[in-house]
């Protein structure tokens, strides 16, 4: 689990492109609380192969990257 | 996705169409709305400094400001938030204004200067790019301001509520502010025409996620050309317009309200564009997240505004070029000005430097 809440752009999707750099996971699950960074994961995730399922929990949003 | 390259490209020409509109309607040659230029006007409206030429009470910023704050409760992303280094954001707003106002613009007015043929700002965009760089290079090692936490609804209404306000109070007592009767200052459009614009530019700039800075960013960090496509619609539009309307004039030297000292121009965007990345957004982006509840990006715009107080008060910010009797007479900034670029440079490596962080804290 990423754990990206409160982080201000970019700092989710750098987070995200490091996890997945250093450990090539086939699943990620990523918190993150702010509309434009589950965009911007998502699109990451997606130029990287993953496919991303969002669930949103009240003001937060849960990312789970699958490839 | 939601958020499409249309998204932003829409957003893109829109901005580019209204910087043409503002212009047309009186606002200053090549500027339509400069984020920098105008929160400076704002400071100086304010008593803040009293530089006589640069004084009014801008619409746009409050439009901006008000628009991104309708948006993001009609589509239910309006969050307060804050607590992510406040002095340092302060600190950060007041450099990247003192770094606009040696270049003497904004990113945005940086791109409207490039797109109406002033090559003194292809100089600033240079530097922009680098300044740039370096941010994402400290981005990449693991530089971070910490998290913001959520707050109050009251926290996030602070700034609205605030230049709506100053909004009200320039309408009913306009005697309370200095407006300036001549120079860049005096030029402006209709009141509540510049409002209206800079509401729905406010809106689709919180929609699009539009942020001038972010372009180069997330190509250098991600590959990722979205934000970057914004940057160049609104290049592209106000080109167009410019030479469809005739406005377009190519050249180094004289252009309007924009000095030809080529280091100046680099080395003030080089501080703009390192400055943006470490706030996580150009100075559009701090109205348009300030109106969205971050109360870290309300506290950026504060310190831009005393930024730009500063930098008037203590003659820092550059003069334009100026063409008398025919003589052209090259601006540039005083001998405090180029103290001052250095300083800030070095201030923001040092908050580079000092706010490395490691990553994997984040790991839960």
């Amino acid at each position: 689990m990423l754990d990206a809440r409160g982080c201000s752009c970019p700092m989710p999707v750098i987070l995200v492109q490091k996890a997945i750099k250093i450990n090539h996971p086939s699943t990620l699950e990523v918190l993150v609380d702010e509309a434009c960074a589950k965009e911007n994961v998502t699109r990451l995730a997606q130029n990287q192969g993953y496919q991303v399922t969002v669930t949103q929990q009240g003001s937060e949003y849960k990312l789970v990257l699958k490839k | 996705m939601k958020i499409t390259n249309r998204t932003i490209v829409l957003a893109g020409i829109a901005v580019g169409i209204a910087a043409l509109l503002l212009t047309a309607l009186g606002n200053p040659a090549n500027m339509g709305f400069c984020i920098a230029c105008f929160e400076r006007d704002i400071a100086g409206a304010l008593h803040l400094h009293s530089a006589k030429v640069v004084q009014y009470v801008r619409p746009e910023i409050i439009g901006l400001v008000l628009g991104a704050f309708l948006m993001s409760l009609t589509n239910k992303e309006f969050r307060a938030k804050a607590g992510s280094a406040p002095a340092t954001h302060f600190v950060l707003g007041a450099l990247v204004m003192i770094g606009a106002l040696v270049f003497l613009g904004c990113p945005l007015r940086m791109v409207i200067r490039i797109a109406g043929g002033d090559l003194s700002a292809l100089c600033g965009l240079a530097g922009f790019i680098v300044g740039i760089y370096v941010g994402t290079l400290f981005l990449d090692k693991g530089f971070s301001l910490r998290r913001a936490y959520e707050n109050n609804a009251a926290e996030g209404t602070i700034l609205p509520l605030v230049l709506l306000g100053l909004f009200l109070l320039f309408l009913a007592v306009p005697s309370l502010f200095q407006l300036s009767q001549a120079g860049p200052g005096s030029l402006h459009a209709p009141v509540f025409v510049s409002l209206l614009i800079a509401i729905i530019i406010g809106m689709l700039a919180q929609k699009a996620r539009l942020c001038l800075a972010g372009g180069f960013r997330d190509l250098i960090l991600f590959k990722d050309v979205n934000l970057l496509s914004g940057f160049v619609t609104i290049f592209l539009t106000i080109l167009v317009g410019n030479l469809f309307l005739g406005r377009f004039h190519l050249g180094l030297t004289g252009q309007p309200i924009a000095h030809s000292d080529i280091w100046l121009n680099v080395l003030g965007m080089v501080i703009v564009g390192w400055g943006s990345v470490l706030l996580g957004g150009c100075p559009l982006r701090q109205l348009i997240l300030a109106g969205s509840g971050n109360g870290d990006s309300a506290v950026t715009v504060l310190g831009m505004i005393a930024g730009a107080a500063l930098s008037h008060n203590l003659a820092l910010a550059a003069s334009p070029d100026v063409v008398k009797e025919g003589v052209l007479k090259i601006g540039s900034v005083s001998p405090s000005g180029h103290v001052a670029v250095p300083i800030c440079l070095i201030i923001l490596a040092f908050l580079s430097f000092t706010n490395l962080t490691k990553e994997e804290q984040n790991h839960a």
